[in-house]
C-alpha cells in the first residue's frame, strides 16, 4: 500500500546523509568529551566542531549553544532556570494561551511554586495580541516565554516586535523555536531573544538531541544537578553522535533554504486549493497570516478528528488530530479553542504537516483519497445530515 | 493506543448505517461539543426488532460501538435488547482502550433511549 507521511511537525524521517555522518561516533570515536585522554580529546574536538557548525548557521557565539536531549528539556531548562535565577527580582511570568505542553505545563508547575503566570490570548488567526501582552507587564515580570511558530497551526508569532517590548522593560525573553529552526531562516539575535529552544528531529536530524541558545550574560538557575558539562546548565554526558547529526541536519536544511521554503509553500498551496475545491464545509486555520511553509490545519465540519485520522491512516496517510478523542486527556485542542474555534469544529480539525521528502505525486494521492474518507464519514454523521437537510 | 481488528472492521465497514423513516423507536444520546453523539432508529414488530439503523458523530470507537450494537439487537426481542450492557458491547469488539469505554456506554444508552421511546409511544409500561 502507498504510504504518505504528513506528520512532520511531530517528527521527521532522519536524512540518510545524517545517519551516515553519525555512524562513526558509536564504535570508532566514542570517548567522553570531558575525558583528558586521547579518546576523550577526539570526541571533544568533534563536539566542538558540531557546536561551531550550528552556531555559525544560527549566527550566535559557540559559547551560547547548550546541547540538551529534547525540545521539552530545553524549554524546562530555560523557563525554570530563569525563574530560579531571577526570583528575587520578581515572581511573574508571561506566556501565551497556545504554547506547547513543554512550556505550558512548565509554567503551570511554576504556579505551584508561587510564581504568577499570565496567559496572553490570541486573535482568531492564532497570533498573540500585542496590546494584551503590553498590559500584562508588571514590575515583577521576569520572563516572557512565547513560541516562534505554533505546532498545530504553523502560525508565526511576532517575536521581533515582542523582543522590543521585553528589552525596553528589561525582561528576559525565551522563544520555543522547535517548530521553526530548520524549516525557515531563524537567527536568535535578529529575533532579539535571550533564550531559544530547538530540536534536531524536527528537521530530519536524529531524536534525542536538541539545543538551547543562552545569550551571553543571561544567568540560569540550576535545574539539573551533576557535572560541569554544557556550562553546568545541562550536566550529563553530551550526546556526541546526536550533536554531529543535528549539525549535519541543520547544514542540509539551511542549504538553499529560500528555494526549499518556496517549494514547500507551493506544494501546500496545491494541497489546500485542491482540498477546498473537492471537499465542502472545510476551513483552513491561520491561512490569512504568516505560517510555516508546510503546516496546514484544516477543520472538517460535522466530523470528529480521530475518525478522520484513522480513515486516512487506512489509506496509508499519516496525519495528526486536534480532537479530544485522540488525546489522552480527552480535551479538545487548547490552541484551536484559544483562536475562538468552536469546540465541535476543534474536534474535527486535522493537522497535515509536510516535510522535505513529500512529493507532488504524494499530495495528488492525498487530495484524491481524502475526499472519499470525508464523504464516507459524513454519511454516518448525524450532524452532517442535519446540515445537509437544512441546505 | 491501538484498536482491535474488530473495532477497525466495524469502523471501516459499519453495519446498519442510515435512518428509518417513521421509526417505532428513536434514541439520541450525547452532544457534539462532547465529541460524540449517536442516533438509533428501530422498526419493531410483535415485540421483535425487525430493523435497526444508526448515525454517529464521533471517534472510531464510537462508530464501532454503535455498529456492533445494532448487530447485537437485530432480530432480538425488546426485552433481550434491554439486556445489552456496555460490557457486552466491549466484549463484542474484543476490547476497547480504557479511555474509550465511555463510547460503549453511549451505545447502551442510545439503545435504551430508543426502546424507551418505543415503549412510551405504545404505553407498554409493563416491560419497564
Amino acid at each position: 500500500m502507498k504510504r504518505v507521511y504528513l506528520d512532520n511537525n511531530a517528527t521527521t524521517k532522519t536524512d540518510e546523509r545524517v545517519l551516515e555522518a553519525i555512524l562513526p561516533y558509536f564504535c570508532e570515536v566514542y570517548g567522553n568529551a570531558n575525558s583528558m585522554h586521547s579518546f576523550g580529546q577526539e570526541a571533544g574536538k568533534v563536539l566542538d566542531l558540531s557546536r561551531q557548525t550550528i552556531s555559525n548557521i544560527l549566527k550566535i557565539e559557540k559559547s551560547e549553544l547548550i546541547f540538551t536531549g529534547t525540545g521539552v528539556e530545553s524549554n524546562n531548562l530555560a523557563i525554570r532556570g530563569i525563574a530560579r535565577a531571577y526570583k528575587r527580582r520578581g515572581n511573574h511570568i508571561i506566556t501565551s494561551a497556545i504554547e506547547h505542553p513543554g512550556a505550558k505545563n512548565t509554567c503551570q508547575d511554576l504556579e505551584k511554586e508561587g510564581f504568577e503566570v499570565s496567559y496572553i490570548p490570541v486573535d482568531k488567526n492564532g497570533v498573540v495580541i500585542l496590546d494584551d501582552l503590553k498590559k500584562a507587564i508588571r514590575k515583577e515580570t521576569i520572563l516572557v516565554t512565547l513560541m516562534h511558530a505554533n505546532n498545530e497551526t504553523g502560525v508565526l508569532q511576532p517575536i521581533e516586535e515582542i523582543s522590543k517590548i521585553t528589552k525596553k522593560n528589561k525582561i528576559v525573553f525565551h522563544t520555543d523555536a522547535v517548530q521553526t529552526v530548520g524549516k525557515i531562516p531563524v537567527y536568535p539575535n535578529e529575533l532579539g531573544v535571550d533564550l531559544m529552544s530547538f530540536s534536531g528531529h524536527k528537521f530530519n536530524g536524529p531524536k534525542g538531541i536538541a539545543g538551547l541558545f543562552v545569550k551571553n550574560g543571561i544567568r540560569l538557575g540550576k535545574v539539573i544537578t551533576g557535572g560541569g558539562q554544557e556550562r553546568k546548565i545541562r550536566p550529563g554526558t553530551t550526546n556526541l553522535a546526536g550533536a554531529v547529526g543535528m549539525a549535519k541536519a541543520l547544514e542540509l536544511a539551511t542549504t538553499n533554504m529560500e528555494e526549499k521554503v518556496k517549494e514547500e509553500e507551493e506544494l501546500r498551496s496545491f494541497f489546500e486549493t485542491e482540498m477546498v475545491a473537492r471537499i465542502p464545509e472545510i476551513k483552513i486555520n491561520g491561512k490569512k497570516v504568516a505560517r510555516l511553509p508546510g503546516t496546514s490545519s484544516i477543520s472538517f465540519k460535522y466530523l470528529e478528528g480521530e475518525s478522520i485520522l484513522l480513515g486516512l491512516d487506512y489509506k496509508g496517510i499519516a496525519v495528526s488530530s486536534g480532537s479530544a478523542c485522540s488525546s489522552d486527556d480527552l480535551q479538545a485542542s487548547h490552541v484551536l479553542l484559544a483562536m475562538g474555534i468552536e469546540v465541535v469544529d476543534a474536534h474535527g480539525t486535522i493537522r497535515f504537516s509536510l516535510g522535505k521528502f513529500n512529493t507532488r505525486e504524494e499530495m495528488e494521492y492525498v487530495v484524491e483519497e481524502a475526499p472519499k474518507v470525508i464523504e464516507k464519514l459524513r454519511i454516518i454523521s448525524p450532524l452532517w445530515n442535519e446540515f445537509y437537510k437544512k441546505k | 493506543m491501538e484498536y482491535t481488528k474488530k473495532v477497525m472492521d466495524h469502523f471501516m465497514n459499519p453495519r446498519n448505517v442510515g435512518v428509518i423513516e417513521n421509526p417505532d423507536g428513536y434514541g439520541k444520546i450525547g452532544s457534539p461539543s462532547c465529541g460524540d453523539m449517536m442516533e438509533i432508529f428501530l422498526k419493531i414488530e410483535d415485540g421483535i426488532i425487525k430493523n435497526v439503523k444508526f448515525r454517529t458523530f464521533g471517534c472510531a470507537s464510537a462508530i464501532a460501538s454503535s455498529s456492533v450494537t445494532t448487530e447485537m439487537i437485530l432480530n432480538k426481542t425488546v426485552e433481550e435488547a434491554l439486556q445489552v450492557t456496555n460490557k457486552a458491547v466491549v466484549e463484542a469488539l474484543d476490547g476497547l482502550p480504557a479511555a474509550k469505554v465511555h463510547c460503549s456506554v453511549l451505545a447502551e444508552e442510545a439503545i435504551k433511549a430508543a426502546i424507551e421511546n418505543y415503549l412510551s409511544k405504545n404505553n407498554k409500561k409493563e416491560i419497564e
